[in-house]
């Protein structure tokens, strides 16, 4: 019962004006990044931290407006995929396989509003575990001491590299860089400088957000400068005939069962570290066909290929969360970004977030409740309004992303320097993009790195200096081990799934 | 080749690295482990990762041609440009110079490019400064 009142108490945050407003504004924004072919969750949410931070939001709306265009994105990106045989963005792929299709058959219409109301029942039921789950986890997490927390901070780069990239040495490299940046600046038990060379502008350390704006945003400009000319993400949606927006009765009922085992599918994939909405669509969408594809429709225009990846997805972006606020071990990309947000606010997700700040996670949840009841009026009716979106071409689009970028990078700082860092994060981002190194842990390990440093040497300065103390407890034994088969394990599965997942262009969206 | 080059400049950096980490002076405060080891120990992990990205390349990813990569080039340079002229042009000058350039890169023809750039650079100012009150760069016309 104490959640249901901390749940009513954040409604009354979230049902504030204010609030109201930057929810609808996040959903809205969110859709239209989603629906861009190439700019994902990650580079929307990243391209808007610095701005929301530098419009000097407290963390409550801060943070509505950012889930929302979180969520905004995971309905989004399923609208190029149906109309344009393009994902928005990765977790979206599965969409393509029975959406383009039905579009081809005339149910462009038909497919939208169907992956509307998936998504819906998906994100709905995933906040409704959100909001169960997450306490509990977070009476797990009070028995975690620094030792537990170190196990856990190296399980989280394990699964997020392990299971995420297809060559684990590259998401070791990866997690190294990060984790090396990180230690850019003044140590923070001793007060010495570190790597900095003695540039005075170095000694606060990389600002993540910096770091981050410059890997996911910039990056992407590049990508479409090297691709300028090219089909590749761009697309023609005025050929499309949209059709009726409303699904037939028997659509719905066809569809039920299968929206509703995607969506646990999906949640347990997000929850899981690492997995992520990718393998939230792809559980959901594989599973079902094994389950009732018994005429072999599946990828001729399906309705229920339309249904699970999108309830799996959008699951999976709401189990994400679990980890990421009651752990402060982010699920995903898009959470890892998320994190940096709380962060960015002075706020420290993790158990002592639901006692300290019961107002920003309830409210924050609260807001998800609401942000989903707009997404789904904006997905069904207005969904002709975004689809006009899809017609603006990169060569306008693109100059406005970098620009909005550099925008709110100076906003916060007003520091040329800062500029000139998250240039280079750009050309590093893109150079990783190219070769394959998945962009998350390094992202993870700016974040992270500072805190699992600190845990590790509290965990020492315990056990007077005895390393042993880091395998002391079974949590912690329990975690090291995860950790070790979450990275090894992929080596060996990875290869399997991955050669059935169907080739994508957008292979270094991390989400 | 390409991924024995990264290979190779990551085992660089992950020396250049710890024998930098080796340099860090110790403070009269200290605990048992100190400001050097978690530095070492990362830079250990990004040498063995380069290592065995060396000895195990993945296939060559496809790299645009020499005009492309020295587009890419130029507009870095123009990104480092901006950065530098906005306290002194402005935001509006410079974003619109910055804007017109990426969007005539990105294949729009140069007299659409500069309406597109000047309509970014004052649609920016119009919501982000006039609107929701955020401080941009200010040049000598203040703007």
């Amino acid at each position: 019962m104490d959640t249901l009142n901390a749940l009513a108490n954040g409604f009354s945050i979230a049902l504030t004006f204010q609030n109201l407003g930057l929810a609808l504004i996040g959903c809205f924004l969110g859709t239209i990044i989603g629906a861009l072919p190439g700019l994902g969750p990650s580079n929307g949410v990243a391209i808007l931290i610095p701005l929301a931070f530098s419009l000097g939001l407290d963390a409550t709306p801060a943070l509505i407006l950012l889930t929302s265009v979180y969520y905004g994105a995971m309905y989004g990106g399923r609208i190029s995929s149906i109309l344009l045989n393009i994902p928005g963005d990765e977790p979206a792929l599965m969409t393509t396989l029975d959406g383009y299709p039905m579009a081809k058959k005339g149910m462009a219409g038909e497919a939208l509003a169907l992956s509307g109301i998936a998504s819906f029942v998906g994100a709905f039921f995933a906040t409704w575990g959100l909001v169960f789950l997450a306490p509990q986890l977070v009476k797990v997490a009070l028995l975690f001491g620094p030792a537990e927390y170190f196990a856990l901070f190296a399980l989280a780069f394990a699964t997020l590299g392990g299971i995420a990239s297809k060559n684990q040495a590259k998401a070791a490299l990866a997690a190294g860089l990060g984790l090396g940046i990180a230690m850019i600046g003044v140590d923070g038990q001793t007060g010495v400088p570190r790597f900095s060379f003695g540039e005075v502008h170095l000694y606060d350390g990389i600002d993540f957000l910096v770091a981050i704006v410059g890997l996911f945003a910039l990056s992407e400009v590049f990508i479409f400068l090297e691709h300028r000319g090219t089909p590749k993400a761009t697309g023609d949606a005025s050929a499309v005939k949209l059709g009726r927006l409303t699904p037939p009765l028997s659509m719905l009922k066809q569809t039920a069962p299968t929206m509703a085992r995607s969506t646990v599918l999906g949640f347990i994939a997000g929850v899981l570290p690492g997995a992520g909405a990718s393998l939230g669509s792809f559980i959901a969408y594989s599973v079902e066909k094994r389950l009732v594809d018994k005429d072999k429709t599946f990828g001729t225009g399906d309705p229920r290929g339309v249904a699970a990846p999108e309830a799996g997805n959008n699951a999976a972006a709401g189990g994400a969360l679990v980890p990421m606020l009651a752990l402060g071990v982010p699920g995903s990309g898009t959470t890892a970004v998320l994190l940096a947000m709380l962060l960015a606010l002075n706020i420290t997700p993790g158990p002592l977030l639901f006692t300290n700040n019961p107002d920003v996670v309830w409210g924050l949840i609260a807001a998800l409740f609401i942000g989903n009841l707009m997404l789904l009026v904006m997905n069904i009716p207005m969904v002709s309004l975004f689809v006009r979106v899809l017609l603006v071409p990169p060569r306008y689009l693109m100059p406005a992303v970098a620009m909005i970028s550099f925008v709110g990078i100076y906003g916060i700082s007003g520091s040329t320097f800062d500029l000139m860092v998250m240039v280079f994060f750009g050309v590093l981002g893109w150079l990783l993009r190219k070769l394959e190194v998945p962009l998350v842990p390094v992202i993870l390990g700016i974040l992270l790195g500072n805190q699992m440093e600190a845990n590790l040497r509290r965990a020492m300065t315990i056990s007077d200096g005895d390393w042993s103390a880091l395998l002391a407890s079974p949590l912690s034994i329990g975690l090291w081990l995860f950790a070790f088969f979450g990275f090894i394990m992929p080596i060996v599965a990875g290869r399997f799934f991955r050669s059935k997942l169907p080739r994508t262009d957008s292979e270094a969206d991390p989400d | 080749m390409s991924d024995r080059i990264m290979g190779g400049l990551g085992l660089l950096l992950a020396l250049f690295f710890i024998w930098q980490a080796t340099l860090i002076k110790e403070s009269f405060i200290s605990d048992p482990v100190g400001p050097k080891v978690f530095p070492i120990i990362i830079g250990i992990l990004v040498g063995v990762s380069s290592l065995a990205i060396f000895f195990k390349p993945d296939e060559e990813p496809e790299w645009p041609e020499f005009s492309r990569l020295f587009e890419v080039g130029m507009t870095v340079a123009v990104m480092i440009a901006y950065a530098y002229a906005l306290p002194l042009a402005g935001f509006v000058v410079s974003t619109a110079f910055a804007a017109a350039f990426l969007s005539w890169r990105l294949g729009t023809p140069p007299v659409k490019a500069v309406i597109a750039g000047v309509t970014i650079a004052v649609g920016i100012y119009v919501v982000f400064h006039l609107i929701l009150g955020l401080s941009l760069a200010r040049g000598p016309w203040g703007f």
